[in-house]
């Protein structure tokens, strides 16, 4: 019963400790997985948009306050994130609210923003029915600066069909992953819309080391090409498997490739292969390259695309905010269902009517073991 | 016909994997009749040990990009090796010393428990990151340093299999273990000693074998083999995490109870028959039930013939 | 007589707790304090997941692992029930299609118990936690690939349906059950099996049949904790009823006490309380429950309560009213120790 009535001090004390702070600065919640097997996703985005309240605070703040980020781990589970931001929300009355990465933890999250309405801006959740509730309407306090797995699908599957005028392609995804199913579903509809041919559909599971069966199976149906829409670490693994079987044939796939990890697990196998992304940093945008400068003052590498995402979905907020005719939730989220062509690092965001943004992807090819621009696909 | 065989390649190669695994906990079953839970994270920890010492030795990477398999670089990969499998050895000592001795004549089920907690600790002991250490090693998955590199032997080309030579050596190497082990439990004092000890124990006490000693060494040569296999594992197939051992070490504890739990050739034929079903399987069924596979096959096993492939039928006297 | 006083003693907890339960819920309601709802509500499901895992492993001293997997059954069928009758279709309302959509996910997971159980259950301590396992991952594994239950992606945009009268009705009727159950005939069956499996056959209990029930009752309120969490969560996925899932659970009861349900209750709370205080170092939870697991079974292997309930305590008996209850005893075996087999090793 006493611990009971510490933690309840606790938080009363935290609370009320937070609402002085309300005075002179905007919390700001992030929901991240900053421990788990998606580490990087969590700590990329993180860096991103601390660097972006950096700047906006040296150049005076949101309305005149200065941001303040609170992060929380949600150690990469769906449950954990519901309850980071609650936590958030309730306890530490954030303003607004960033997060996730992972399409599985933004759907979790949500329905707690959407109740309280608080806004919430997704930086890199591609699946469609983060925005929507059951019925497909689009829910009025989450929002995402990313664009969305049916156009991404899209992508590759032009590219392929365009670029690289291949028909046939096999499909290797990760069963236990929804960005991976998703992607897969989208890339494979339009694919076969454009005329090409899927020879063949198989899974494996994340953390698996050994893809040999999958990659025997799809080595007897010839492809010319295998679409693997997974994330980094599985997909460097079965680059190798793959030409360990003596299959030549390049290998496509999504933002979830971005990584410098992909290239050190990798080591050449992807050589020749492309995946779409949401920026590349090769591009000569002014805005862009000054990104990447300040990125690598301030943490030592060269940022990924969630970490540009992290800085744009900082901006995103921080220029609705501005909008906004006050602080609350209502106000800000109508603020943020304007943004028109807001020019970001990834490019200029608009969001539509499901709070999507509407912009173009990349495509990335490797050569080298190192990731080289090919081609932009507009929607 | 080359898919048939390039599967039972990867099968073969897969299951010598799970067999090296399940040898230490068919061993451990033997003489204590308790399913080491952290064997397969022993499994992991191996892995990991010739990850930190190819990194403090310097090997493997960039040095290694582009060369065969020098002289030197095999005496170093066997010097990782060895040295990995003696660090486990000192775990599983340490685990049976500390986790499992106390409670040998507690109810099973309370050292089962353990067991979990022990596998559990490993494994997200490992998952800690502290900041500006390498050790833990976290989350993120590392990639294996190359000891030396593998290209394809050519010798099944004619039939359309690839074969890599890092495939072979392994092969080889893990039968090696396999065959040294075999002699140590059949044709040596020591080997003598686990065997009685795991008929009974008491009796074997009352007949003047050292029994905590003898159950202590079971323990050192069965994580030595699992670092082996862990070794073995991350050169053909780089990437490790801490969570490897997970279901790796479940999947070894149905090939254990597949050749008989206690069996020692049976532990080996069910590490096999695991891999090349979990392979065939996979490759021409349903690749996304994998996992699901190895349950499958445990709950057949275990209905129909629970004492598996070779193991003895035995009675329970009350 | 004793039909009648063991029927009140059923419906009494309810007819006092849901009233109570209401009251509260209003309470948390308009004070819009959200977060000590959904702890509140992590309790209860916390609480429904232990008594129920210990009926089984406790009660009747089998140990199984696979409990998330009938948790996934239930919330995912609690799900698809719930969907069919959303929005006033076929005339529920809302609060009796919930209700109705639970009693179906307790039926499914039921089911799925049956299902598993009567294989598993001919097996011994050891193989029946790698069975259980098993069967766990291979439910899940089925649910990833169903494209109707959403594979991996899941079902989401579920109506947030769970609140603390939910969660506190599904509480109560766990911790009734398995308190009716322990002291009825059967109870004593499974203590008995718990005590020396052998001797019970002898004596002529029918082991199998009644480990199978107990499985069955444990699967059935796992399923009834998974439909609350799917609809707290709003989101079912594969990924949320993972072995780490049965782990926990594990703990909990192991923690208050195999065989008591006093002491679930108490680990259950305890340990999400600690969780949520605790959330800065979410870090080394694991390490932690991983550690405290090793300790407990060196040490105290009984956890907080053994097998004894709230009443057995030494101070509670001497209460006045609690004074002729002393002759009785704590229902289930004297021996405080974990019981599972014991090794015989082939004595002479």
């Amino acid at each position: 019963m006493r611990f009971l009535r510490v933690v309840a001090a606790a938080a009363l004390l935290l609370s009320l400790a937070c609402s002085k702070k309300e005075s002179a600065e905007i919390l700001i919640g992030h929901v991240a997985s900053l421990t788990g097997s998606e580490a990087t996703f969590g700590q990329s985005t993180d860096n991103g948009i601390k660097l972006a309240f950096e700047e906006i605070n040296k150049a005076g703040g949101v309305k005149g306050k200065k941001l303040v980020l609170k992060t929380l781990d949600d150690q990469g589970k769906p449950e954990e994130a519901q309850v980071a931001a609650t936590r958030l929300i309730v306890n530490d009355k954030v303003t607004a609210l960033i997060g996730e990465v992972a399409s599985s933890r933004s759907l979790a999250m949500g329905p707690v923003a959407e109740k309280n309405k608080v806004p919430m801006i997704s930086t890199a959740s591609t699946n469609p029915k983060v925005t929507l509730d059951q019925q497909g309407n689009t829910l009025k306090y989450v929002f995402r600066v990313c664009f969305i797995d049916p156009f991404q699908g899209t992508v590759m599957a032009k590219f392929a069909r365009e670029n690289m005028k291949i028909s046939k392609v096999a499909v290797l995804r990760d069963v236990g992953n929804a960005y991976s199913v998703g992607l897969a579903d989208f890339f494979e509809d339009t694919f076969k819309k454009m005329g090409g041919e899927i020879v063949t559909d198989q899974s494996f599971k994340a953390g698996d080391q050994d893809f040999k069966a999958q990659l025997t199976k799809i080595r007897e149906t010839n492809p010319e090409a295998i679409y693997v829409p997974a994330y980094y670490t599985d997909v460097g693994l079965i680059s190798r498997q793959v030409r360990e079987l003596g299959m030549k044939v390049p290998l496509m796939g999504g933002d979830g490739w971005d990584s410098e990890e992909l290239y050190k697990i990798s080591q050449g196998a992807l050589n020749g292969s492309f995946f779409s992304n949401h920026y590349t940093t090769e591009s000569p945008d002014e805005r862009v390259k000054s990104f990447i400068e300040k990125y690598k003052a301030a943490y030592g590498s060269v940022p990924d695309a969630l970490a540009a995402l992290g800085y744009d979905a900082a901006l995103v907020a921080a220029d609705a905010m501005n909008r906004a005719k006050d602080l609350s939730g209502p106000a800000i989220a109508d603020a943020l269902a304007a943004t028109k062509d807001f020019k970001a690092v990834t490019g200029n965001i608009t969001l539509n009517e499901q709070h999507n943004a509407v912009k173009s992807a990349v495509v990335i090819a490797i050569d080298n073991n190192a990731g080289k621009y090919a081609a932009t696909v507009s929607p | 016909m080359t898919e048939f065989l390039q599967h039972l390649v990867n099968g073969v190669s897969l299951g010598t994997i799970y067999a090296l695994i399940a040898l230490g906990y068919t061993m451990v079953y033997g003489v204590l009749k308790l399913i080491n839970f952290a064997h397969g994270d022993v499994y992991m920890v191996g892995a990991f040990m010739g990850y930190y010492l190819a990194g403090f030795w310097r090997l493997g990477g960039a040095a290694s990009a582009g060369g065969g398999a020098t002289p030197g670089s095999v005496v170093r990969a066997f010097l990782i090796t060895a040295a990995s499998m003696v660090v486990c050895g000192f775990l599983g000592y340490v685990i049976e010393r500390f986790a499992y001795r106390p409670l040998r004549d507690r109810p099973r089920l309370t050292a089962l428990i353990t067991a979990i907690g022990v596998s559990f600790l490993l494994e997200f002991g490992f998952q800690l990151n502290f900041r500006g250490s390498n050790f833990p090693p976290g989350p993120t998955p590392r990639i294996f340093p190359t000891l030396f590199e593998g290209h394809d032997t050519g010798w099944l080309s004619a039939l359309g299999v690839n074969l890599y030579t890092t495939d072979l050596l392994t092969l080889g190497v893990a039968i090696l273990l396999m065959v040294l082990l075999q002699w140590i439990v059949y044709r040596t004092k020591f080997g003598t000693a686990m065997r009685a000890v795991s008929f009974d124990h008491q009796v074997a006490g009352l007949m003047g074998i050292p029994v905590n000693r003898i159950i202590s060494w079971t323990f050192v040569l069965g994580s030595a083999l699992a670092a082996a296999a862990g070794i073995l594992f991350a050169v053909t197939r780089p990437r490790i995490d801490p969570l490897m051992g997970l279901m790796f070490g479940l999947k070894a504890f149905v090939a254990a109870v597949l050749g008989g739990i206690g069996s020692v050739p049976g532990a080996m034929v069910g590490g096999m028959v695991l891999g090349l079903s979990e392979e065939f399987v996979a490759g021409y069924l349903l690749s996304s039930y994998r996992d699901a596979i190895a349950f499958g096959i445990l709950i057949l096993v275990l209905v129909l013939r629970p004492s598996g492939l070779f193991g003895r039928t035995t009675v329970e006297k009350v | 007589m004793a039909f009648a006083r063991g029927v009140l003693r059923s419906v009494l907890p309810f007819l006092v707790g849901i009233p109570l339960l209401l009251a509260l819920q209003t309470f948390l309601d308009s004070q819009g304090i959200d977060y000590w709802t959904i702890i509140l509500i992590s309790i209860g499901i916390n609480v429904i997941l232990a008594v129920s895992l210990n009926v089984v492993n406790g009660f009747t001293g089998q140990f199984s692992l696979g409990h998330a997997g009938f948790m996934a059954v239930g919330g995912y069928t609690t799900a698809k029930v719930a969907l069919a009758f959303a929005n006033g279709a076929h005339g529920l309302t809302q609060q009796a299609a919930f209700g109705g959509a639970l009693l179906c996910g307790m039926a499914a997971a039921a089911l799925a118990g049956l299902v598993v159980g009567l294989p598993s259950l001919r097996l011994r301590g050891d193989y029946l936690a790698i069975v259980t396992l098993g069967f766990g991952m291979i439910i899940v594994s089925i649910v990833e690939n169903v494209d109707a239950l959403g594979k991996a992606i899941g079902l989401s945009g579920l109506p947030g349906l769970t609140n603390v009268t939910w969660t506190g009705v599904g509480a109560i009727a766990t911790v009734v059950m398995a308190r009716r159950l322990a002291v009825s005939t059967q109870g004593r069956a499974l203590f008995a099996i718990r005590e020396d499996e052998v001797a019970a056959e002898a004596m002529g209990v029918d082991t199998t049949g009644y480990k199978v029930r107990a499985f069955v009752i444990s699967a059935a309120f796992a399923g009834l904790a998974g439909g609350l969490i799917v609809h707290l969560l709003q989101l079912a996925t594969p990924r949320s009823f993972n072995f780490i899932r049965s782990f926990e659970v594990v703990v909990m009861v192991v923690l208050g006490g195999l065989g008591s349900i006093t002491g679930s209750v108490l680990a259950a709370i305890i340990l999400t309380v600690a969780l949520e205080a605790l959330r800065e170092f979410q870090q080394y939870r694991m390490v932690v429950y991983a550690l405290l697991l090793i300790a407990l079974m060196l040490t105290r292997p009984q956890g907080l309560f053994g097998t004894r309930e709230l009443w057995d305590l030494p101070l509670v008996r001497r209460l006045p009213w609690m004074r002729n209850r002393a002759a009785a005893g704590p229902a289930g075996a004297p021996p405080t120790e974990v019981r599972g087999e014991t090794d015989s090793g082939g004595e002479t």
